[in-house]
């Protein structure tokens, strides 16, 4: 039994130690925003941000989480208060089938916490690891921009309530 | 006269003739500036072969920053001494090679002094490319001097008294530097002559590969006994290898070619580089160079060969029972690195089984530490290896758990000593180096550029 700490919540887990945190975050905490893409860490869509950064949960076992905070997309915001990652994504139309998004957006928002204003170049090197197979990329990019701007403008008490 | 007077004298006299004999030993002549010849003026075929040189030379690796211009210099080349940076090596007028004659260029490559009669520090390895014929160097020259100008003034070096005074290189050279150019082999093949011209010269692989004395020479007595760069250790090339399974001729090739070979690995760090300049270079000099190798390396001893097969054997049949009283590493190889490191599916998209990886059998973590922190990042627009990095997810104590897990159930050497101190200076390195490297170390390079002059 160890405790994982989620969205500002502590839940009492079961489970060994070396299971991929994305499997405790679908199947115990039915948290299905981080999705299973390849379970080899190559792909991104399983994305979640501990302690500020971007970890790819389906190959980082439970037990290296103890006394850390787990970020996933259910905690920045919600359809009824979306955080502006959310929607700069969805005012740029960034999905298509949408797999990948959370992901994404969770990529990006560990960028945009650590760097608010973000060049064309950083934020190709920062999402390098998230791969889209619709091919909306340049959308994605756009999106990344608009949500660093809306952080900087009216949504940044948002940003300040969540993220860590 | 009385006798201190005399004692004065003499030593005034000796001091004078020390300053003369530094000055006679450290003085070398400027050579005249010329205008810069305009680029029409060098022969096509020349220029191509002077590229191909270039790649060999991996000149471009220490003379061009990430993000910045090709060759125009400025990178933080960390020595023992200092940090020292690499020089604006375009036909640039002010700030680069433009006033430099070929025979102001060729003194460089052979004895290191630059147009002006300024000693150049040993970084810039002229102890090899002291063997590299005059043909050559005109090619070079040529190939250089056709680039695209850029005006960068090279960065003051770092280097504390008396080592940033120029003349103490004369010494240095004086210790060290053999001048002369290559002599064949009357009894092994062409092939093996062309491969040794280039290893001891040009493609400088002792630079790394070899250990460095207490005044950062090679020594010659240890030559590719393994050495260090950039906080990557370069692993002995010779006998004393420490791969798992003893190189052959054609598994260096392929290695060399691609960048990896499925008995061995992924090259990375800075031989990744050196792989991806290494892909405009054609198959005969690759053959060349590894024709040469092979016999440095030499037959493996019946022991070697014997471990070789196997961890080979063992590799193919089913994965051992993990055994190790490291439940923290065991586990995090479990879920983190299995699911590729097992998974047998082939390099480079699977990872390799870490049986075979020289980084597990190497002399210290570094180059594990390295890998399993920045992971390998996917080259734009061509096929390449990836994993991901393990920065953000586990600290230091975590990845020194792993690695001490992976050194004892992966290889027959004995435990390494102060990992976790290891990783954390990998940590504190990489960061700067991925902000300086030249672009994300990958191998090969994008093949369509090979015949471009």
């Amino acid at each position: 039994m160890m405790t994982l700490k989620v969205n500002g919540r502590d839940h009492q887990i079961d489970a060994d130690p070396d299971t991929p945190l994305l499997y405790v975050l679908r199947d115990d905490l039915e948290l299905n925003a981080a999705k299973f893409g390849c379970g080899l860490g190559q792909c991104g869509a399983c994305a979640v941000i501990v302690d500020g950064k971007a970890v790819l949960s389906c190959v980082t076992p439970l037990l290296l989480f103890q006394d850390k905070e787990v970020t996933t997309l259910e905690g920045l915001g919600s359809i009824e208060t979306p955080a502006p990652i959310q929607r700069a994504f969805m005012e740029e139309q960034a999905a298509q089938c949408g797999y990948c998004i959370a992901g994404m957006m969770m990529q990006a928002q560990a960028l945009l916490q650590r760097n608010p204003k973000p060049t064309d170049e950083e934020i190709r090197a920062a999402m390098e690891p998230n791969l889209c197979r619709c091919g909306t990329h340049m959308r994605i990019l756009r999106a990344v921009h608009r949500a660093a701007h809306l952080m900087q403008t009216a949504d940044a008490s948002t940003v300040q309530r969540s993220g860590r | 006269m009385t006798r201190a007077r005399v004692f004065g004298s003499v030593l005034a006299a000796l001091a004078g003739v020390g300053v003369a004999a530094v000055f006679a030993i450290s003085w070398r002549p400027a050579i005249p500036a010329i205008d810069p010849p305009a680029p029409q003026t060098f022969d096509a075929t020349l220029m191509k072969r002077g590229r191909v040189l270039a790649a060999i030379g991996n000149c471009a690796s220490c003379h061009t920053v990430r993000g910045a211009p090709d060759y125009a210099g400025g990178l933080p080349v960390a020595t023992p001494f200092g940090t020292i940076y690499s020089t604006n090596i375009t036909p640039d007028a002010e700030s680069g090679l433009g006033r430099w004659s070929e025979i102001a260029f060729r003194r460089a490559m052979r004895a290191g002094v630059d147009r002006a009669g300024q000693h150049l520090y040993p970084t810039f390895p002229y102890d090899h490319f002291t063997n590299v014929t005059d043909e050559d160097d005109r090619a070079l020259y040529a190939y250089l001097m056709t680039r695209q100008p850029v005006h960068a003034f090279a960065r003051e070096n770092q280097l504390s008294f008396p080592l940033d005074q120029r003349f103490v290189i004369a010494g240095w050279k004086l210790l060290f530097l053999r001048p002369g150019t290559y002599q064949p082999d009357t009894a092994r093949s062409e092939e093996w002559n062309r491969g040794a011209y280039l290893v001891e010269g040009l493609a400088h692989c002792g630079a790394c590969h070899t250990p460095r004395n207490a005044l950062g020479a090679e020594r010659a007595t240890a030559q590719f006994a393994g050495g260090d760069v950039d906080n990557w250790h370069a692993y002995a090339i010779n006998a004393q290898s420490p791969a798992p399974v003893p190189w052959t001729a054609d598994a260096l090739f392929g290695y060399l070619r691609e960048g990896w070979h499925p008995e061995h690995g992924v090259a990375r760090g800075p031989m990744a580089e050196v792989v991806r300049n290494l892909s405009s270079v054609p198959d005969t000099d690759i053959r060349a160079i590894v024709a040469y190798m092979a016999s440095v390396f030499g037959a493996p001893t019946p022991d070697r060969k014997r471990r070789g097969e196997e961890v080979l054997a063992q590799v193919n049949s089913a994965p051992a029972q993990p055994e190790s009283s490291d439940a923290a590493g065991a586990a995090i190889y479990a879920a983190a690195c299995a699911t590729c490191h097992e998974a047998k599916r082939p390099l480079p998209y699977g990872g390799v089984n870490l049986a075979l990886s020289t980084a597990m059998s190497g002399p210290d973590a570094r180059n594990a530490a390295n890998v399993v922190l920045a992971g390998l990042r996917a080259l734009e627009g061509e096929p390449s290896p990836i994993m991901p990095g393990f920065a953000s997810s586990m600290n230091d104590a975590q990845i020194a758990a792993l690695l001490n897990y992976l050194r004892s159930r992966f290889s027959n050497q004995p435990t390494w000593t102060g990992v976790e101190k290891i990783v954390e200076e990998a940590r504190r390195t990489q960061t700067v180096a991925l902000q300086n490297s030249r672009r994300p170390d990958h191998a090969p390079a994008d093949s369509s550029q090979r015949d471009k002059p």
